[in-house]
């Protein structure tokens, strides 16, 4: 049996594992309880009903379109910034760091009311674009653009640190053995970074998911999933919004699920 | 094949002033130095991987002082082997060679047959995460000699490597050099690397070049007391003007051919520690005070402190009266006059 002096000595050790345990149960609760509940909630029938509108799988298959579209512009368009970011110092640095971030932490109405400023059809720029046959307000571009702007922060940073756990010794020997700097990033340094890059996209497009206030700004029509469940909860109320959050979160899960299995780490050392 | 002359450069704190030498073709030369010392910078800078401010590089008599590094010619192994994770060994050998117009095939074969001479044919197909350290250094040295280069550059190969695997990984360079008949430049701190690899060598302090001539003279006739302590000649004493050496109390001796200031250095190997005068034309005898007696590896030192000098000597594995060198005990160190060498301050 275990003395007394010996359970006290083990008291800290006892309550941080109990710390620890609870706190995993609670956190796992806290997410999964309001998402189940919801997921519950609309019966067979409405759930049937829903799956057959339209218009509810117009707008969650905008979502998801739009969605990963701004995950490829920010591969394709974030990735030398991410990259420039990870090798190189220079003067100011770390505001164009903190100009990156910048989306994650304004309030997201500003973000829209920032487009309808630069890209309305009374301002000069929006003008230009409207000539140029570019509509923003009220399209799917307009609704992509926004995208892209909120989930460009979560690709940069993640692909960032992607490139920084790239050892530069790599690229000195490839540039030594022969390999311009393009060569030594497509053969040496874009392959070791593949799976950063993929997560990037996963966060990116997983925010773009999410977004609602400043797509509500920019493009009301065509609907989004969010702004399609948030119509149907204003003019119809609960029972109407909750099939549509239904698909939209396993839609996510399922996209999200897939995507994590396709982007497991190889074994390697870098 | 290399010449380097009057390179400088700062990165950070840290720079390189008037550094200059030249290696022949074919030649396997050393470029020595304390960590710190600006080796690695001298090597990058020759990569063309860093920037230098002032001076000439020529690699085959062409300056490559403006080039980038893919159009010098010149291949790199570093100490952490820098394999590319994600390619197989074949891969990695052959990743280089279409650069240098190699053709796929003719690649291969140079490939395999570098793989073959380095014992590495049985892993060609595998990632580099399955192979041991030994493994991984001989495939970079293969995947830089692969694409047929003017000059090796080596950063320190062996010493990330255990004692096993450094002394195989020494007989494939020496190896590899003499079949190749390529031009080395290694950098290192460890000397024993230099004694047995390389041709000539240059000992570097603090971003300048101390000494630079064959292994031989840097070793028996080093330039300056950093050197002569860096290649090993732990007993470095002061040398006054008129050529004597004063190392405490009444004790002095003469230094031969010294005529102005200078240092003295002589090897632990060349001092013996006896209970008895040796007394032989042209030798030294000095009394002096047992210290300790230690061990490095299967070697053993006396330490014995001479006046207010001490002197390292190294002791016989087999000699005789170990057993009666306890701390405190009396003993009389002899040298011969000729193994003192003599370094004149600048």
């Amino acid at each position: 049996m275990q003395s007394r002096g010996g359970f006290l000595r083990s008291l800290p050790g006892r309550v941080f594992q109990f710390w620890l345990i609870a706190s995993c149960i609670l956190v796992l609760v806290f997410i999964v309880a309001p998402l189940a509940r919801t997921v519950v909630s609309p019966d067979a029938e409405q759930m049937w009903k829903t799956l057959g509108d339209p218009d509810v799988l117009r707008s969650v298959g905008l979502s998801m379109g739009a969605s990963a579209m701004a995950a490829v512009l920010s591969l394709i368009m974030g990735t030398p910034l991410a990259y420039i970011l990870a090798r190189r110092d220079f003067a100011g640095k770390k505001i164009v760091e903190s100009l990156i971030d910048l989306p994650i932490m304004i309030p997201h109405p500003v973000i829209g009311i920032a487009f309808l400023t630069l890209a309305g059809r009374n301002n000069w720029f929006g003008g230009l674009l409207a000539r140029m046959g570019i509509e923003i307000m009220g399209t799917v571009t307009g609704i992509t653009v926004v995208l892209f702007f909120v989930g460009l922060p979560f690709y940069i940073n993640t692909a960032k640190a992607g490139f920084e756990s790239v050892s530069p010794r790599l690229e000195k020997v490839s540039r030594s053995l022969g390999a311009g700097p393009g060569a030594t990033f497509f053969r040496v340094t874009l392959p070791l970074c593949r799976r950063a890059m993929l997560v990037g996209m996963i966060m990116c497009m997983a925010r773009a998911l999410s977004e609602f206030g400043a797509v509500v700004i920019v493009a009301y029509h065509p609907m989004i999933a969010p702004v399609l469940m948030f119509e149907r909860f204003t003019a119809y109320g609960l029972k109407y919004s909750q099939p549509v959050a239904v698909i939209l979160i396993v839609v996510s899960l399922l996209f999200f699920i897939a995507l994590r299995v396709v982007s497991r780490p190889q074994r390697r050392d870098s | 094949m290399i010449r380097v002359e009057s390179l400088a450069l700062c990165f950070g704190k840290f720079s390189l002033r008037d550094v200059g030498f030249q290696v022949a073709p074919g030649e396997f030369f050393a470029l020595m130095g304390p960590t710190g010392s600006g080796k690695t910078l001298i090597l990058e800078s020759i990569a063309g991987l860093v920037e230098h401010a002032q001076g000439s590089i020529r690699v085959a008599g062409q300056e490559v002082g403006g080039l980038p590094p893919e159009r010098r010619n010149v291949s790199l192994v570093y100490q952490d082997n820098a394999l590319f994770p994600h390619l197989s060994v074949l891969e990695n050998v052959t990743y280089g060679q279409r650069y240098h117009g190699i053709a796929k095939d003719e690649g291969r074969r140079m490939a395999l047959a570098l793989l073959e001479r380095l014992g590495l044919t049985r892993v060609a197909g595998r990632l580099p995460v399955n192979l041991s350290g030994g493994e991984k250094q001989r495939v970079s040295l293969a995947r830089a000699l692969a694409c047929k280069p003017d000059v090796v550059l080596l950063d320190e190969p062996l010493s990330s490597l255990d004692p096993q695997f450094r002394d195989d990984l020494r007989a494939a360079l020496k190896d590899l050099h003499r079949h190749s008949g390529l031009t080395f430049l290694m950098v290192t701190h460890d000397f024993v690397d230099a004694l047995t690899l390389a041709d000539r060598a240059a000992v570097i302090r603090e971003g300048r070049l101390e000494q630079v001539g064959t292994v031989g003279d840097v070793f028996r006739k080093p330039a300056t007391a950093f050197v002569a302590g860096f290649v090993g000649m732990k007993n470095i004493f002061f040398v006054e003007g008129q050529g004597e050496c004063r190392l405490g109390g009444d004790l002095r001796f003469e230094v031969p051919g010294a005529s102005v200031s200078g240092h003295v250095a002589l090897r632990p190997e060349d001092v013996f520690v006896s209970f008895t005068d040796r007394d032989a034309p042209g030798w030294l005898s000095l009394p002096g005070t047992l210290l300790g007696v230690r061990h490095e590896g299967f070697s053993w030192f006396a330490e014995v402190s001479c006046g207010d000098s001490r002197f390292t000597a190294a002791l016989d594995r087999q000699f005789p009266e170990q057993g009666r060198l306890e701390p405190g005990r009396p003993v009389r160190l002899t040298f011969a006059r000729e193994s003192l060498h003599f370094m004149p301050d600048a």
